[in-house]
């Protein structure tokens, strides 16, 4: 699909005011912590913008990220894609299949060469030539590098794209990667996460499509606006945790007493995200208001993390039995150097003594 | 595999192996030895040796009167860090995780603030503690390399503790796997030096304790 005309006439077209305009672009600067000024510049950026042509391709993934973004609040993603992108190819959602849908995809990348963006969701299955996933006989590696030679940028969603995420997990029978090990120097975001907010894969597209950069990211890569801060930071149970109070499980007195949930394994203190200022479906809740402790699903090897409930103070491994063979070990050291003390002081006892002795 | 897990994963399991390697060693090494032989009869009166042992350990928390104004600092400052230290390694919540994942049972917390004025009271009483030894000549003559690794060793844990609990000079993962890895060498160095005294000392008084005690000395 060519783009020609720009956001601002598109949408004079469709009768949307500037002023709703300038609203929707202030709501996106202030969910991205930008300064007042920036929303301004946000909605001009945007004006003159082109609908910005992404491609969206899945790879090794459980479409709950696309779950996700089709559940954004503002901008919906109805908004988003009839406004301000022009979804070109997305499995899940496009009308078209098969061949058809394919021809879509090539056509984009034709059309918009160095402008397109990739959005991807999944890991990608590199062991034996990748033939763990592959789509119309095409394998996700061999897809992967032919869409995003001429990409502007590439956007990873979930964590399964942005660090390998379950597929990955121990022991990763198909040598699963993150886009991140595969494309090269091409400019990329990750929004992790399993599924991510889906105000942050709105957000980031939106910065990009304003501003035509990326925005500021952390040493994951991930847009500073969403994972600049951990769920424990902005918790609203973090007092209970300065308090020392706490559940010990997750049905008594301090679970309905909406205690800190630290005990029974919450990653909160670890992990980067917006879920305990964002929340989710429409700012409505998030895990930790629902009972849950947070997984930590948006850090890289969140799986192999030693259980969802273990606590995270606790050692990884088998501790116990390492120990149990320390301390035999250590009480045979013991015995022994008390066997050669003894052994020393009878033969120097049995020795005969000199005049000085 | 990233910092933190590594942390808590191999340098956490290796250290504590060493830790209890080192410590039953020694310990069992100590006890098992012969008895010290005292061919001296009984004074008149002498208690008997649990007692001697007992009044020696409880005795000696105390400097005698003698010596109490000359060393009031030291045994301030330091019964200050050693409670501090108690306080932060046994009231914090985390901490008693930690040991209820080794141990199987846990108790109450302290209130996060209390844990955090103890440590910075603690890390302040230890700067004093080398700030003495540094300026007290005698103190200097007879500190050797092992007391200010010690010193290092049990400092670190304590800053890198704060630090992470209040979020300076970097990212909470990155300060929480520093504090661990500082507690994995304390732990390596624990049974090897002077830091061992958190078990020997019981001994060594009560040793001293039955030798004085039966010769007649009063403890």
């Amino acid at each position: 699909m060519k783009n020609v005309q720009s956001l601002g006439a598109l949408m004079e077209e469709r009768g949307v005011s500037r002023r709703a305009f300038l609203k929707y672009a202030s709501y996106v600067a202030s969910l991205m912590a930008l300064p007042p000024a920036a929303a301004a510049a946000m909605a001009e950026g945007l004006a003159k913008a082109r609908r910005q042509s992404v491609i969206w391709l899945s790879f090794q993934e459980c479409t709950g990220c696309t779950e996700s973004i089709t559940r954004a609040h503002s901008p919906t993603l109805e908004n988003l894609i009839f406004d301000f992108i022009s979804l070109d190819y997305q499995e899940v959602l496009m009308a078209a299949c098969g061949e058809a849908a394919d021809a879509a995809r090539h056509a984009a990348m034709a059309d918009n060469k160095g402008k397109y963006i990739v959005v991807v969701e999944g890991s990608v299955p590199t062991k034996d030539g990748g033939i763990y996933s592959a789509i119309g006989g095409v394998s996700n590696l061999q897809m992967l590098q032919e869409t995003v030679e001429n990409a502007f940028a590439v956007v990873a969603v979930g964590s399964c794209a942005s660090f390998g995420g379950i597929p990955k997990a121990n022991p990763n029978p198909t040598g699963a990667v993150a886009i991140s090990d595969l494309i090269g120097g091409k400019p990329l975001i990750n929004i992790s996460g399993c599924p991510p907010i889906p105000e942050a894969i709105v957000g980031s597209l939106s910065y990009i499509l304003s501003f035509g950069k990326l925005p500021e990211l952390d040493h994951l890569g991930r847009p500073k606006a969403f994972f600049g801060e951990t769920i424990h930071d902005r918790c609203y149970r973090r007092p209970f945790y300065e308090r020392g109070l706490f559940a010990d499980s997750f049905d008594d007195d301090g679970a309905r007493q909406g205690w800190c949930l630290y005990k029974v394994g919450c990653k909160g203190p670890v992990t980067y995200n917006a879920c305990a200022t964002l929340k989710w479906n429409g700012g409505v809740s998030f895990p930790i208001q629902s009972g849950h402790g947070c997984l930590g699903c948006s850090e890289p090897n969140f799986w192999d993390g030693g259980g969802f409930y273990r606590p995270l103070p606790t050692p990884l491994g088998a501790t116990g039995t390492v120990l149990a063979g320390a301390a035999v070990a250590g009480a045979a050291l013991g015995l022994g150097a008390s066997h050669l003390a003894r052994k020393h002081q009878k033969n120097y006892l049995a020795a005969p003594k000199s005049e000085e002795d | 595999m990233d910092l933190l897990s590594f942390a808590r994963g191999p340098a956490l399991t290796f250290a504590m192996a060493i830790f209890v390697i080192g410590v039953l060693w020694r310990l069992i090494g100590v006890l098992s030895l012969p008895a010290w032989r005292d061919d001296s009869p009984p004074r008149k009166g002498a208690p008997p040796a649990w007692l001697s042992a007992l009044q020696a350990i409880l005795g000696k928390m105390i400097p005698h009167k003698t010596f109490l104004k000359e060393g009031m600092f030291t045994t301030v400052n330091g019964y200050v860090f050693h409670i501090g230290l108690a306080i932060c390694v046994f009231a914090f919540a985390p901490h008693i995780l930690f040991l209820k994942s080794l141990f199987g049972f846990d108790w109450p917390a302290l209130p996060n603030g209390l844990i955090y004025a103890a440590g910075v009271i603690t890390a302040g009483s230890l700067l004093a503690a080398l700030v003495y030894r540094l300026a007290n000549p005698v103190m200097k003559l007879i500190s050797r390399g092992n007391d200010y690794i010690s010193w290092t060793l049990t400092f670190l844990p304590v800053v890198t503790g704060l630090a992470a609990s209040s979020h300076i000079g970097a990212r909470y993962e990155t300060l929480l796997a520093l504090h661990i890895l500082s507690i994995c060498v304390f732990l390596i160095w624990f049974p090897f030096g002077k830091l061992m005294h958190a078990f020997l000392f019981v001994f060594s008084r009560g040793a001293t304790g039955i030798r004085f005690g039966r010769r007649g000395a009063q403890l």
